[in-house]
């Protein structure tokens, strides 16, 4: 298959996108596809740690692009799953190392040798992302359904929009239906409609994501966990599959029947 | 939330959020700053007096939110359309 480069950004920081970015480059190699997970942070280098490979670095994307060693010298291969590897940032330079056409030739570089590059964006809007964003096809947004990361999403689709990414899929993380059933929080409707994009995946607030990136060990890997299903389901529609977003109807009410028990106080949830 | 609050409490939080977004999100999108929308209303007003006359007071203008887009929405009151275009009249 033709390799898909897709950034995975935000805007905003600590929304999740090293979690989403180790997981579903995890799950897409758990499914049998060839994956590279990039790192573009460069300078704030996390993925490695995430992803539990911090040990094995040796070179990094910045040496490749200096000439210092070959690109498959720089790839982390992970062991516990076939076809998964970790090309880090560099951690003691800054974002300046690079320039958007040595990112996109990196990008080329990978193309027909791997199924999928997962890039992992710093966040802001300035040359970390417009460089990491240089030589994706995609683009994942990931936004929690707070006004400050919904705000900030909004201005990054926009952007990914002037620069002509042909697929901009949003994903939010971190909802709570409990929070959302009682009126106190944004939902996941709710943040779809505000910002009007395609939506691919739903991943609710689970504590197993803090335990998972204390061990190094992505939760796509072991368990069966809610994050983890979603990050099931998201990586099979990234492959084309028609899995429904069931989740945000168990998530919120909807419907006038929905409101008229709302009103009258009855307050166990569904989900 | 007490019972009585469903009834009492002007706004839930998720409702504050929503609507406050919406209309941070109006401006973010556009990009326009008030001396521009007033420049906006001055040309306005120049150009439509060729053809009518109008309540230069009730003009009222804003932007409103469509999905991704934005649109500039005016009303303006007409008090008289003017019978003939300027242009013929002056030659």
């Amino acid at each position: 298959m033709e390799t898909r480069v897709i950034v995975v950004t935000s805007g905003k920081g600590g929304v999740g996108k090293t979690t989403v970015t180790a997981n579903l480059s995890a799950r897409l190699a758990m499914e049998g596809f060839k994956v590279v997970a990039m790192d573009a942070d460069i300078g704030l280098r996390n993925l490695d740690v995430v992803m539990g490979l911090e040990n094995r670095i040796v070179y990094n994307m910045v040496d490749v692009i200096e000439g210092t060693c070959k690109l498959p010298q720089a790839l982390v291969r992970d062991k516990r799953v076939e076809n998964l590897f970790l090309l880090p940032a560099a951690q003691t330079r800054t974002k300046d190392a690079v320039t958007s056409d040595e990112m996109k030739g990196l990008c080329d570089s990978l193309r027909g040798e791997y199924d999928f590059v997962l890039v992992d964006s710093p966040a802001g809007i300035e040359s970390g992302f417009r460089n990491a964003s240089a030589g994706a096809d995609e683009a994942l947004v990931v936004a929690t359904p707070e006004v400050s990361s919904v705000r900030d999403a909004d201005r990054i689709i926009g952007l990914l929009e002037s620069f002509g990414k042909r697929s901009i899929n949003l994903i939010v993380n971190r909802v709570r239906p409990d929070m959302v059933r009682k009126g106190k929080m944004l939902g996941v409707s709710d943040v779809r409609e505000i910002l009007a994009v395609d939506m691919i995946g739903i991943i609710p607030e689970d504590e197993t994501v803090v335990v998972s990136t204390n061990r190094g060990e992505p939760l796509a890997l072991s368990n069966t966990s809610p994050a983890s299903r979603a990050f099931e389901k998201i990586a099979g529609r990234i492959l084309g599959r028609d899995i429904p977003l069931q989740d945000l109807d168990d998530l919120e009410e909807k419907g006038l029947f929905a409101n008229f028990i709302k009103l009258f106080g009855r307050r166990e949830g569904r989900g | 939330m007490g019972f009585l609050d469903r009834f009492f409490r002007k706004e839930t939080p998720r409702q504050s959020a929503r609507e406050r977004l919406q209309l941070v999100l109006i401006h973010d999108r556009a990009d326009i700053s008030p001396d521009t929308m007033e420049r906006i209303r001055k040309d306005l007003i120049k150009v439509i007096n060729n053809y009518m006359v109008i309540n230069e007071e009730g003009i009222e203008m804003d932007l409103e939110r469509d999905g991704r887009s934005v649109a500039l929405v005016a009303s303006i009151p007409v008090i008289e359309v003017k019978r003939k275009h300027p242009r013929k009249r002056d030659k």
